[in-house]
């Protein structure tokens, strides 16, 4: 299968076309906007449905049926967040979106909080991404000027975007932490329930969505549910942005149909693995807390969320990080390990504390410096913080670290073994 | 969890000059009347920009007052969030590099190198003549264009540790070189050409208004099924 330049979403994602709100238009943004407000949010929330569009943060719940659990007669006002706390390691396809193709990013978001019966959306822009995020505004602004957007405009739905942005904490991608940080506190997850369909933003009904579900909803209204759901496979459908870093000749961000084979996107658009096929050691095949997939595996691996699920992995954001032979991977994994330690946001014990025991062990590891029985301890170290946690980033933690124990366990024996023998040689 | 404090030497006092001012009573009022603590993020922000690219404590103070906050909320803000900066950092550049896997994979640990050697040997040290320091962060979200280093708002990408150091010194000179890739790639797109959006279709307005058509085979789908049911319900009346 191969995706038609036609059929892709993005259309300005290397921007080398006109960014501004003309050239947008020109590449098919805004048009038709009013026609499908004034078909109703139901029509809108069914044709996403349809569409089978599921959520591009990475948990691939149902865009649609998300936002169908919004209240419709609610006295309090209802809100709309996006996502735009791109910090998942390996994912960087939301700041190609807000610097390069912000109108539809900006034309979603109306679409989304009309079918919400939402008026006000706050587009979280992580901290780091100031470039990106005074990009997003210039489009904003570009959009109130030409009555797009704002009070009593052209497309019948008042509607207001504030820009907001975060200062550096991963854990504020997490949709309650990001809530949190927006009334302006620390970014520490809240309990669900109350999920914030109910509960959320100001304690009003919110919906938090991804910058890439949002900024699709604009096309898949133009060309219709069943042109997105012709494409990629049954339950896995539309196109997504695949962000493919570390060691492939030439590392890139590009849409292509969900379901393609991995060995298909490397060939296709990177250049290969690093020194061929055979010199690939191992992929992280969605964003750093979705476990590696060994070699074998690999070798006829489609991307999409169910193979990944089954696989024991998962599809997250598609960031996809390629490790060719010459990598150490207990150092790739324990360099995320202190990356989780670092995000953990202190709240749960379990994540506080285990996150550091996950990289002191791993650390020690990568030198060889431990005991064989450390590494079912470390496994065991995982299991008590996975699924012990307020939020996700336990299991975010806890997973490479497990897909590296499930795939190289020999490698670290080999390492403590090489270890003992020279300090034994050293006696 | 990182674990922040704030510098021991502070200046003894901190205000916003008069259009810091005007920009944060613009911002505060972006949010509903009474949740103006959600300000809190942009404001410290612009404060630390204001400061030589620090965070003071009679900032922190200063902000919480402007937004009815108690001081101990806004600290916590102000420690909990990495990018707040709680001690003073090189007035030209502060060099921070993403050391994450994706990074680390294609050659992190080169740029730290070029950092201890022309900066300090340690990060969140100021260089001799105070102009630089440097710090490791994690993943800056531009692992397509690994490795990469963030100097203020702009980003250096596809480093190698000679790219880095023509970057300081460009820095040092008062020409930084232009932000991005810096091997020339067009933002995140495979080097050395597109292999994808090359239909030249897509830019020339010809996609326009092909909703048009779809939404009125709708509507001409939807009237002929009313129809059908009309006629088929009409059966049933008879006797």
């Amino acid at each position: 299968m191969a995706l038609h330049d036609r059929d892709r979403i993005f259309r300005n994602i290397y921007g080398v076309h006109d960014v501004s709100l003309v050239g947008a238009q020109k590449r098919g943004t805004w048009d038709g906007t009013a026609a499908f407000i004034k078909r109703g949010p139901d029509w809108i929330v069914n044709e996403v449905k349809a569409s089978g569009l599921r959520g591009r943060g990475g948990a691939g719940f149902p865009t649609g049926l998300k936002w169908s659990f919004m209240p419709k007669a609610d006295p309090r006002p209802s809100y709309l967040v996006i996502n735009a706390d791109e910090s998942e390691p390996g994912s960087c396809k939301d700041r190609e979106i807000m610097r390069h193709d912000p109108h539809l990013l900006v034309e979603g978001a109306l679409l989304a909080a009309f079918a919400m019966r939402a008026h006000t959306c706050f587009i979280y822009v992580r901290g780091e991404f100031i470039r990106e995020r005074e990009a997003l505004q210039r489009a904003v602004d570009e959009a109130y000027a030409a009555k797009l957007i704002g009070k009593n405009n052209s497309n019948g739905w008042d509607f207001d975007i504030v820009v907001h942005h975060g200062a550096g904490a991963y854990i504020c991608g997490e949709e309650t932490a990001m809530l949190e940080s927006l009334e302006g506190k620390k970014g520490q997850p809240r309990m669900k329930p109350p999920f914030p369909a109910n509960v959320g933003l100001y304690g009003a009904p919110t919906t938090v969505n991804n910058v890439e579900s949002i900024a699709v909803a604009g096309e898949i209204l133009r060309r219709g549910a069943a042109w997105f759901s012709g494409l990629g496979k049954p339950n896995n459908t539309g196109t997504k942005l695949f962000q493919i870093s570390g060691h492939v000749t030439k590392p890139c961000v590009v849409e292509e149909e969900m379901g393609i084979p991995l060995k298909e996107l490397l060939e296709k658009h990177c250049g290969g693995v690093r020194g061929g096929w055979s010199n690939l050691l191992a992929v992280i095949p969605g964003g750093s807390s979705m476990p590696m997939i060994n070699e074998a595996d690999c070798q006829t691996l489609t991307l999409d969320f169910d193979t990944l699920s089954k696989l024991k992995s998962g599809m997250g954001t598609a960031a996809v990080i390629v490790m060719d032979k010459s990598t150490d991977i207990i150092a790739a994994i324990r360099r995320l390990a202190y990356f989780y330690k670092h995000e953990s946001c202190g709240q749960c014990t379990p994540c506080r504390e285990g996150t550091g025991w996950l990289w002191r062990i791993l650390s020690r590891m990568e030198a060889g410096h431990a005991s064989k029985s450390e590494i079912d301890l470390l496994f065991d170290v995982t299991k008590q913080i996975e699924g012990h946690t307020i939020c996700a980033l336990g299991e975010a933690a806890a997973w490479p670290v497990q897909g590296l124990l499930r795939n190289f366990r020999p490698v670290i024996e080999a390492r403590i073994d090489q270890f003992t023998e020279k300090r034994r040689a050293a006696e | 969890m990182s674990v922040r404090r704030l510098h021991p030497e502070q200046p003894k006092n901190f205000a916003f000059t008069p259009e810091n001012e005007a920009w944060a009573a613009a911002t505060i009022a972006k949010y509903p009347p009474g949740k103006q603590a959600s300000a809190v993020i942009p404001l410290l922000m612009r404060a630390q920009e204001q400061h030589k690219n620090w965070l003071p404590e009679p900032a922190i103070r200063h902000v919480a007052e402007k937004l009815g906050m108690a001081y101990i909320r806004v600290y916590e803000v102000a420690t909990f969030y990495t990018q707040f900066q709680l001690g003073p950092v090189g007035t030209t550049a502060h060099v921070q590099v993403c050391g994450t896997t994706p990074c680390m994979l294609r050659g992190a640990e080169g740029l730290k190198d070029v950092c201890r050697k022309k900066i300090h040997t340690d990060q969140f040290h100021l260089s001799a003549d105070g102009a630089f320091s440097w710090e490791e962060v994690e993943c800056a979200g531009t692992c397509a264009n690994a490795p990469m280093v963030q100097i203020f708002a702009d980003t250096y990408e596809d480093l190698t540790p000679e790219l880095l150091e023509k970057v300081i010194d460009g820095y040092a000179r008062g020409t930084p070189p232009k932000p991005g890739s810096q091997i020339g790639r067009k933002a995140s797109s495979p080097a050395g050409g597109f292999t994808a959006l090359t239909d030249p279709a897509l830019y020339d307005g010809s996609t326009l208004g092909g909703w048009q058509h779809r939404l009125a085979e709708i509507d001409a789908k939807s009237a002929l099924t009313a129809a059908a049911s009309a006629s088929a319900t009409a059966p049933e009346k008879k006797p």
